[in-house]
């Protein structure tokens, strides 16, 4: 099962490379990682998405928790968090399709990006599954470059940030 | 006050109590050496080798309760360090270690001794500092003690550029550190204590499983008074040696790879099973799904990671042991006062009889002097001291110990456990001495081990920490070759050292020691008195029988049930029953 990760750190030197040996040395696979200031200029926020059973991610959480530079662990469940995405396709595009493929970009709301002779950038911001989408659509058209971003996310805008219930039994 | 940075270093450790450090000069810790020869009140022993130091400050520590210190310079002086530091990781012992680093604007050239220590040994210290600024030094030196030795003690590593070292700050130490991020759990949550307590009297085959965390805690008195008020069992681990007098009716032995069948049942078949600052190491469990099997699992500890890491908890209890363990005894005396009597006593008797009926066992020889014998011989020799420490190497002779002393005190047995770091005896016992001066410490080592730190006898001896080391000498890497006969059909490889080469006693006298050599039986007795008592770095080279092989064994992977017992082929007359 797939989980996101919110992880707040000291924006120290080797702080995200301390996390990423954690996570290499305990066998744990990170299947997408963010790094991007925060509200504050000395914290950063990691989102992580990780696949993995519930056992091993009470493991990687506390774990995480034990390295000096983390502050707070918390994991974004689906339906009590914002979670967004930015991708960049590199689409083939005759002239003869560019219509086509601009229509149907609009209906995802993806936004041309650049445009050559024969190919276009799309820029496409969203859900993630959104994402997935529009480049199942895209692909059949040529699909000669991608680049995602990897998930962000924040607790929706009634929540406060709590730290995973599991880390009060413990402690 | 208007200082460098070096001689900040020297008035961090200073201010932090530091009275001994260890370890080897070379060129990006010059300015450091330089503050040492201006003048300071802690005491610095020359290593002949990085690795030396560093297990000295660990051997120091674990003698001590308090926190290690070992330096370096760059490059390979810190690369040295690694082994140390890994050690000290996997046993959680605190050690802070200082390395030099090559000038800031040459980091990252590949510049004469320069290497990325910091990256390096990540995943191996709780945290390390690649000080860029003099100004960090005074804080970063107050909050390495900090980590290293608060929570779960272990490992950290600060690196500071020479020139760094170099530069001139307003020296003043920090009363406080300011680390957001590192929080330890002051309190066990007293719910769960509570529940703890309702576990342990309500159960009719418990044992205590008894780890290191016990000693870094610094709560052997908690557990003692714990495990008297309960009437319970207590099992300790290589780790937890010493952390419950051995000789006490209460102690069971030590479970695991090597131990005695006995412990071995005792955790197979408890009803609940606590673990005190233990972490269901491997060399413990055997086959983790058959592990005492039908046990409720109380899990005490200071880091909430291991809880449930590898067996699940049913009652966890995160927290400072001495607190968790006193309170839990008030608990349960209180549970007593409503009736709840200590109901082990069928309990104890039963393992009581498991003990009689199979005690640990060899066949002693006319002909040959057996390791066993060695080690009964130097436990009947300190038998009643509270002033004697051991340390170990790694392999067949450190099991033996484990088996055969019989430690009273705590921080008396020191020994390389997670890591097993072959080479860990003779300086950790240096290190043990240079924190207790007035003990014995006796080195127990196998002739593998002590080739590979031997040097540091020159150490020993030119520094006024005298030591004893006993070589149970087979002339093989003694556990690979029974690993080979055991599980690769006999089929030896690569692990004759020979007994006679080099001359152990010769050596010792060659490094400004007393050496002596013994073979057999009869002379053994008076050679190790003689060296124990001889106030001088002693080397006795015991020449054991090679044939000889360490049981009982759980083979790796195996449940404790698949326990093998020394072979049994003859008469029991020939058989001798210790502990």
């Amino acid at each position: 099962m797939r989980h996101t990760l919110s992880v707040l750190v000291e924006n120290k030197p080797g702080a995200l490379m301390r996390i990423s040996s954690m996570f290499a040395r305990r066998g744990f696979n990170i299947e997408s990682l963010s790094v991007g200031p925060t509200e504050r200029h000395d914290v950063s926020r990691i989102t992580l998405r990780v696949d993995c059973e519930q056992h091993p991610l009470e493991q990687i959480e506390k774990q995480m928790h034990k390295l000096v530079n983390v502050l707070r662990v918390s994991e974004l469940e689906s339906g009590e968090a914002v979670e967004r995405e930015l991708a960049l396709m590199k689409v083939t595009a005759t002239p003869a399709r560019r219509g086509e493929l601009i229509a149907l970009s609009q209906a995802f709301n993806a936004r041309v990006a650049d445009l050559g002779a024969d190919a276009i950038v799309f820029e496409i911001v969203g859900d993630p599954e959104e994402i997935d989408s529009f480049e199942e659509l895209v692909r059949p058209h040529g699909l000669k470059e991608l680049v995602r971003t990897g998930r962000i996310g924040l607790g929706r805008a009634t929540l406060n940030p709590k730290p995973n219930r599991r880390q009060h039994v413990l402690t | 006050m208007t200082m460098n940075g070096a001689d900040a270093v020297l008035r961090s450790l200073e201010a932090e109590g530091v009275d001994v450090a260890f370890g080897l000069p070379g060129g990006a810790i010059l300015p450091i050496y330089d503050a040492f020869a201006r003048g300071t009140s802690i005491r610095h022993v020359l290593a002949r080798h990085e690795q030396g130091a560093g297990h000295m400050a660990e051997g120091f520590a674990r003698a001590s309760g308090r926190t290690g210190v070992a330096l370096a310079t760059s490059g390979p002086g810190a690369t040295n360090l690694v082994t140390p530091i890994a050690d000290a990781w996997m046993d959680s012992t605190p050690l802070v270690c200082v390395t030099g680093q090559v000038r800031s604007h040459l980091i990252g050239t590949d510049a004469f001794q320069e290497c990325d220590i910091t990256g390096i040994t990540i995943p191996i210290v709780k945290h390390s500092w690649l000080v860029q600024d003099v100004e960090q030094i005074p804080h970063v030196m107050k909050a390495a003690f900090h980590v290293a030795s608060t929570g779960r003690c272990g490992p950290v590593l600060v690196d500071i550029p020479r020139d760094v070292q170099e530069a001139q700050l307003d020296f003043e130490y920090p009363e406080s550190v300011d680390l957001p991020g590192w929080k330890p759990p002051q309190k066990g949550h007293p719910r769960q204590i509570a529940r703890a307590a309702q576990a342990l009297a309500a159960a009719e085959r418990p044992v205590l499983y008894v780890g290191g965390g016990t000693l870094n805690a610094d709560a052997c008195e908690e557990l003692r008074t714990l495990a008297e008020v309960g009437r319970f069992p207590v099992v300790t681990t290589l780790m937890g040696k010493a952390a419950f007098p051995e000789t006490h009716e209460l102690h069971y032995g030590w479970p695991g790879m090597h131990g005695p069948k006995w412990s071995n049942w005792a955790m197979n078949k408890c009803d609940l099973l606590v673990a005190v600052g233990a972490r269901f190491d491997d060399r413990v469990t055997g086959k983790l799904a058959a592990f005492a099997p039908g046990a409720t699992v109380i899990h005490l500890d200071i880091d909430s990671a291991e809880i449930s890491k590898l067996r699940q908890a049913d009652i966890p209890v995160v927290g400072p042991l001495k607190q968790v363990l006193s309170d839990l005894a008030d608990e349960l005396r209180a549970l007593h006062g409503t009736g709840h009597t200590p109901r082990t006593e069928p309990w104890l008797r039963q393992l009581t009889a498991w003990r009689e009926e199979f005690p640990l066992r060899y066949r002693r020889s006319e002909e040959t002097l057996k390791p066993q014998f060695v080690l009964e011989t130097l436990q009947e020799l300190t038998a009643g001291r509270d002033d004697v420490v051991w340390t170990t190497g790694v392999g067949q002779h450190q099991m033996w110990a484990m088996q055969y002393l019989l430690c009273n005190t705590p921080r008396s047995f020191i020994t390389s456990g997670g890591l097993g770091t072959m080479g860990y005896g003779v300086p950790a016992a240096i290190g043990a001495k240079a924190a207790r001066p007035d003990a014995t410490i006796v080195c127990v080592d196998g002739d593998g081990c002590f080739q590979m730190t031997q040097q540091e006898l020159a150490t020993s001896v030119l520094e006024g920490l005298p030591i004893v080391v006993v070589i149970v000498n087979n002339g093989y890497l003694g556990m690979v070759r029974q690993w080979q006969d055991m599980f690769f059909d006999e089929r030896q490889s690569q692990i004759h050292l020979t007994k006679h080469l080099p001359d152990y006693a010769k050596l010792a006298e060659a490094y400004g020691g007393v050496g002596f050599t013994v073979d057999n039986e009869g002379d053994l007795e008076g050679v190790l008195e003689e060296a124990l008592t001889c106030g001088r770095t002693a080397v006795v080279d015991a020449r054991v029988d090679a044939a000889e092989q360490c049981f009982p064994m759980i083979p790796a992977g195996a449940a404790a049930l698949d326990l093998v017992e020394f072979p049994d082929e003859v008469d029991e007359q020939e058989t001798v029953a210790a502990a």
